[in-house]
């Protein structure tokens, strides 16, 4: 019993030396962040939030490169009402309590607004953070329903009205492939493969199989699979067996692959439907494989923004993530243009009320995966592209 | 030590010395924060090293103190962050205040705590009646299941509970600087309390050597899972602080990685030194914010550190040293009176 | 007939990927007979395998049996460097220091691959190609076939190896007793670091089996492979050769069937309560010698 208390004291000792330790070098910061957003350089600071280090680095990574794309661009040419777009970048790691404290930091740094996350969970996180301080923040990539729902069960409960994306949520697409599947392909009978874990492949598949129903076409098999695996044998012998007109496989490119070939392997030979996760799948498996594969996404392919990433970055667009990125920036630079014409100063609450008021205004700004303009949930009203699989190629085919 | 000739501090003095300091840096420290001393961002990195604190220093009990290798601690903190924030969303603690708010933090804290206990006897006794590596594994499963199970379930008889793979969200924000702290003391006072007392001595015994301490008549078994509850209970009170602190849930934040990080904290700190595993959940949290400019290293950097440490100091930075404040004061006192003497 | 004809399939499935279980959790059984460690970075190996086949394919367009051949030289080669530099130091502290280190070298050679590499998967071209065998309404294809010729083929020679041979001896001796192997003339360093390199040169040949169905190469492909791997290492009885061979197909049978009944998320979960029904049960696995405690 003797040293019980002198050890609860080392601790709090301990804990207050980070304490001030944290505090000096916090306020430094913070008041040199001041100084910036004050504009004495002239300049405009946004937050970025990718995650760029942890197993799903190449979505975030390719979502940050589009953002600095327009980013750079901008600032090339002279910038928002001549000042320069500052953009303070933290990596997430795809982990919400990271992204939490990122987000802190950015606000620390006296950011404006905050564009970003990349993936749903670290995207909710910091939504439930920016919503507080009703700071602008729009995500090029998290589709879930809930990123700017209050409750995703209940539509009635509100938005935050803060949040936007640059994507589709989860749901249209599902509708729109079981739409596809029914009116052009004239299919009576689906399957779905999708990966439970995954707000993404879960949602889409979820809208499918009710619009299926309503549409009258069979779900036969409803096969999952959990995140990481790669064996998917299992579950296509069972659609192999059923033989479904086609199968609905709402997930990424690099287990749509695995999962086509493995298909192929054990028997099936209909058509798949995918979303637009599926775009840069024609690296992952091999062109008899998916020949005639459908999918929808939001990007159709733009020569001139392929042609300016091969330049800065000197690789080909990897994905989707990117042109999405690229607008993300796109349609909060704009809404920071909006707040700049009205004489604003960056940082205070008038000016980002007026950069949401402005985002929600937004209406036919042309992006390179689309035209712009936000429904009364602050998603993106366009059109799907529809993209087929030809001798290895992903070839856009029309809009539906 | 020199028991002749320094003097040694009374008893009660020694309690009073430290309640006070306790109570002073408690009211000062959170005073300090909730008073805008710093800013929200090192608020919130306080907050995740208090939680990080608490994680490490129960996996100490069983790690450090028990000389076992649990693998799922990660599975606890999981138990505990869903009844927390099960709990709180139930109650609905968002729009509680007063003496009514603190007492439903208070109950989620402390549910959160029990819950995962009775996992800890759950799992425990059936686990450790397994040795050495056994233990890990079966842990490692266990907590890889308590995944799985939360992966896959949303809902329980009906209701919907966990929300599976999409998550539990819109929990109350109940976690704030001030009930890390006062969290992070409690754990460690009962922790120390509970290893100075007779309770504390067989747990050690165990660790040193399982058969002898059996020929004593030391209820291995009994202690064991003792020891890996206790370890459990904090485990699921900083899960709650967790649920509290993000506001939603995620299964896949609870896997074998998590558990995996939690031991570096403790391994690198010195198994069965408080005081290192203390140190070293601060210095893992803090070191990669202020390290944000080599965050891409960051991980590469962790592992090798592991290995280093353990081929170069495989006891940890701190052994089995752990800290005494009236230790110290002794020294100080001590030094002071010979000097005086040497004067007279 | 369906349903048999679909359980068949499954049941080919399931050998399938036992086959790639059985010959990682070889090398985990024969590393832990002798050191009594849980190479936590053999999963691991599997990966730097799997890089090395696709680096070598895309990049030097190297014939894929040339390719093959040179990941079995590079893992073996890395498996011995591992156990000198990380494991041999440490043969005298206690075994949770050891079993720390070798969960930060699995650690150490994932976030290390992520850095040079990217975390996005790899494509690696088509190792085996051939036609899909129809049986009974059943679908066989070639790396299936293939995957169990060579499995059943290394698993004869290993038996082999380890009965007859002198180093096999060694082996044998050396996990039986350390310290009398040692004075019976066994040089204990050589034998270990066979031991290292004979696991690593299977876990490089599982990796192409494993490219063959599944042809990608990512940083953490080796992780739940090798935890599942080791899990069949736990259930055969750790230590015993036929009882890693045993648990690997026990594994991937289980697996597949899970998933044929429609359970497929469940899979994980499954797996992990095996091994710990088996523990409770058989702590000593299937086919282990039970371990008496010495004083």
């Amino acid at each position: 019993m003797k040293r019980f208390i002198s050890m609860a004291m080392a601790v709090l000792m301990a804990l207050s030396l980070v304490g001030c330790g944290g505090s000096d070098s916090g306020a430094g910061s913070s008041s040199a962040a001041s100084g910036a957003a004050s504009g004495e350089s002239g300049s405009i600071k946004i937050g970025l939030l990718a995650n760029t280090s942890d197993a799903n680095a190449n979505y975030g990574n390719a979502v940050k490169n589009g953002i600095m794309l327009y980013i750079d661009e901008v600032n090339a040419a002279g910038g928002v009402n001549g000042k320069q777009i500052e953009v303070v970048a933290y990596d997430d790691k795809g982990d919400a309590t990271e992204a939490v404290t990122a987000f802190s930091r950015l606000v620390d740094d006296g950011v404006t607004a905050v564009i970003g996350g990349v993936l749903t969970g670290t995207t909710l996180a910091v939504a439930d953070e920016t919503y507080a301080i009703g700071m602008p923040q729009i995500t090029a990539s998290a589709t879930a329903p809930g990123v700017t729902l209050l409750d995703p069960e209940d539509e009635s409960a509100g938005i935050r009205d803060n949040v936007f994306r640059a994507c589709f949520i989860d749901p249209f697409q599902g509708e729109k492939m079981a739409e596809y599947a029914s009116e052009k392909m004239g299919a009576t009978t689906a399957a779905v493969i999708f990966e439970t874990g995954n707000d993404y492949s879960e949602g889409l598949k979820n809208a499918f199989v009710e619009k299926c129903a309503e549409l009258g076409i069979t779900v036969t098999n409803e096969e999952a699979y959990a995140t990481g695996d790669v064996d998917f044998k299992a579950q296509m012998t069972n659609i192999a067996n059923s033989n479904p007109d086609v199968v609905f496989c709402p997930n990424y490119y690099e287990d749509d692959g695995t999962i086509i070939t493995q298909a192929r392997q054990v028997g099936y030979e209909g058509t798949f439907l995918g979303g637009d996760g599926w775009s840069g799948v024609a690296d992952y498996a091999s062109a008899e494989d998916l020949e005639g594969t459908v999918y929808c996404s939001a990007y159709a392919g733009d020569e001139e923004f392929e042609a300016a990433y091969e330049a800065a970055y000197g690789e080909a667009v990897p994905n989707m993530f990117a042109p999405l990125g690229y607008d993300a920036a796109m349609l909060m630079v704009n809404a920071i243009s909006a707040a700049e014409e009205q004489g604003l100063e960056a940082g205070t609450e008038e000016y980002m009320d007026a950069v949401i008021a402005a985002m929600a205004a937004t209406d036919g700004l042309e992006g390179v995966t689309g035209t712009y303009k936000f429904d009364e949930f602050n998603n993106p009203i366009k059109s799907a592209a529809m993209m087929q699989l030809q001798n290895g190629e992903e070839v856009f085919t029309e809009m539906f | 030590m020199n028991q002749t000739k320094g003097k040694t501090i009374p008893m009660p003095v020694r309690y009073l010395i430290n309640t006070v300091l306790i109570a002073l840096l408690v009211f000062g420290s959170t005073a300090y924060v909730n008073g805008g001393g710093v800013s929200g961002y090192v608020t919130k990195v306080l907050m995740v090293i208090g939680i990080n604190i608490i994680l490490a220093v129960s996996l100490n009990v069983a790690t450090g103190y028990l000389g076992q290798l649990p693998l799922g601690h990660a599975g606890f903190m999981a138990v505990g962050a869903y009844t927390g924030g099960i709990f709180l969303k139930a109650v609905n603690a968002a729009e509680a205040s007063g003496a009514q708010y603190l007492l439903m933090v208070a109950a989620a804290l402390l549910l959160s705590g029990l819950v995962a206990a009775v996992f800890g006897i759950v799992i425990g006794i059936p686990a450790l009646r397994l040795r050495g590596d056994y233990l890990a594994i079966i842990t490692l499963g266990f907590g890889e299941i308590i995944r799985v199970v939360l992966t896959n379930i949303d809902e329980v008889l009906g209701f919907k509970l966990t929300y599976g793979a999409s998550g539990l969200k819109r929990i109350p924000k109940i976690t704030s600087y001030g009930n890390v702290l006062v969290c992070v003391v409690l754990t460690c006072l009962v922790i120390h309390l509970v290893m100075k007392s007779r309770h504390g001595r067989a747990i050690l015994a165990i660790r040193e050597n399982e058969i002898a301490a059996e020929s004593c008549g030391v209820r291995t078994t009994y202690y064991k899972v003792m020891a890996f509850t206790l370890s459990a209970f904090f485990a699921g009170v900083a899960g709650c602080l967790y649920a509290g602190y993000l506001g939603s849930l995620q299964p896949t934040t609870f896997g074998f990685m998590k558990s995996i990080e939690i031991l570096v904290m403790v391994v690198l700190g010195g198994m069965g030194s408080m005081l290192g595993s203390i140190l070293s959940a601060i210095t893992l949290t803090a070191l990669p914010e202020v390290l944000r400019a080599f965050e891409d290293y960051r991980m590469v950097a962790y592992s090798l550190v592991l290995v280093l440490v353990m081929i170069f100091k495989p006891t940890g930075l701190m052994g089995q040293y752990d800290f005494s404040m009236s230790r110290i004061l002794e020294r100080v006192w001590g030094f002071f009176d010979r000097s005086k003497r040497k004067e007279g | 007939m369906a349903f048999f004809s679909t359980l068949f399939s499954q049941i080919i499935n399931g050998l399938q990927s036992g086959s790639i279980y059985a010959l990682v959790a070889l090398g985990y059984s024969m590393v832990y007979g002798i050191i009594m460690l849980l190479n936590f970075a053999h999963g691991d190996i599997i990966m730097v395998g799997a890089y090395v086949v696709w680096l070598s394919m895309t990049s030097f367009g190297l014939h894929p049996f040339v390719s093959i051949l040179l990941a079995v030289v590079v893992s073996t080669l890395l498996g011995v460097v591992i156990e000198k530099v990380a494991y041999a130091p440490l043969r005298s502290s206690p075994r949770l220091s050891l079993l720390i280190t070798a969960i930060g070298i699995s650690f150490l050679l994932e976030n290390g691959f992520q850095l040079i590499f990217g975390a996005g998967a790899k494509v690696v071209p088509t190792l085996i190609s051939g036609p899909t065998f129809k049986i009974g309404g059943a679908n066989i294809s070639t790396p299936a076939l293939v995957t169990l010729g060579v499995t059943v083929v290394i698993m004869i020679a290993l038996t082999l190896l380890v009965q007859k041979t002198r180093l096999g001896r060694a082996m044998r001796a050396v996990s039986e007793d350390m310290g009398a192997a040692q004075l019976m003339g066994v040089n204990i360093n050589t034998t270990i670091s066979f031991t290292f390199a004979l696991g690593s040169a299977l876990a490089a040949v599982a990796s192409a089996l494993y490219l063959s169905s599944y042809a990608q190469a990512s940083p953490t492909m080796g992780s739940m492979l090798g935890l599942k791997a080791f899990v069949a290492a736990v259930l055969g009885g750790i230590g015993s050769l036929p009882g890693a061979m045993l648990g690997g197909f026990v594994i991937g049978l289980a697996e597949a069937l899970v998933s044929a009944a429609g359970l497929s998320v469940w899979k994980d979960g499954v797996v992990f309560a095996i091994l710990i029904v088996v523990l409770l049960v058989r702590p000593s696995g299937l086919l282990g010698k039970p371990m008496k405690e010495k004083v």
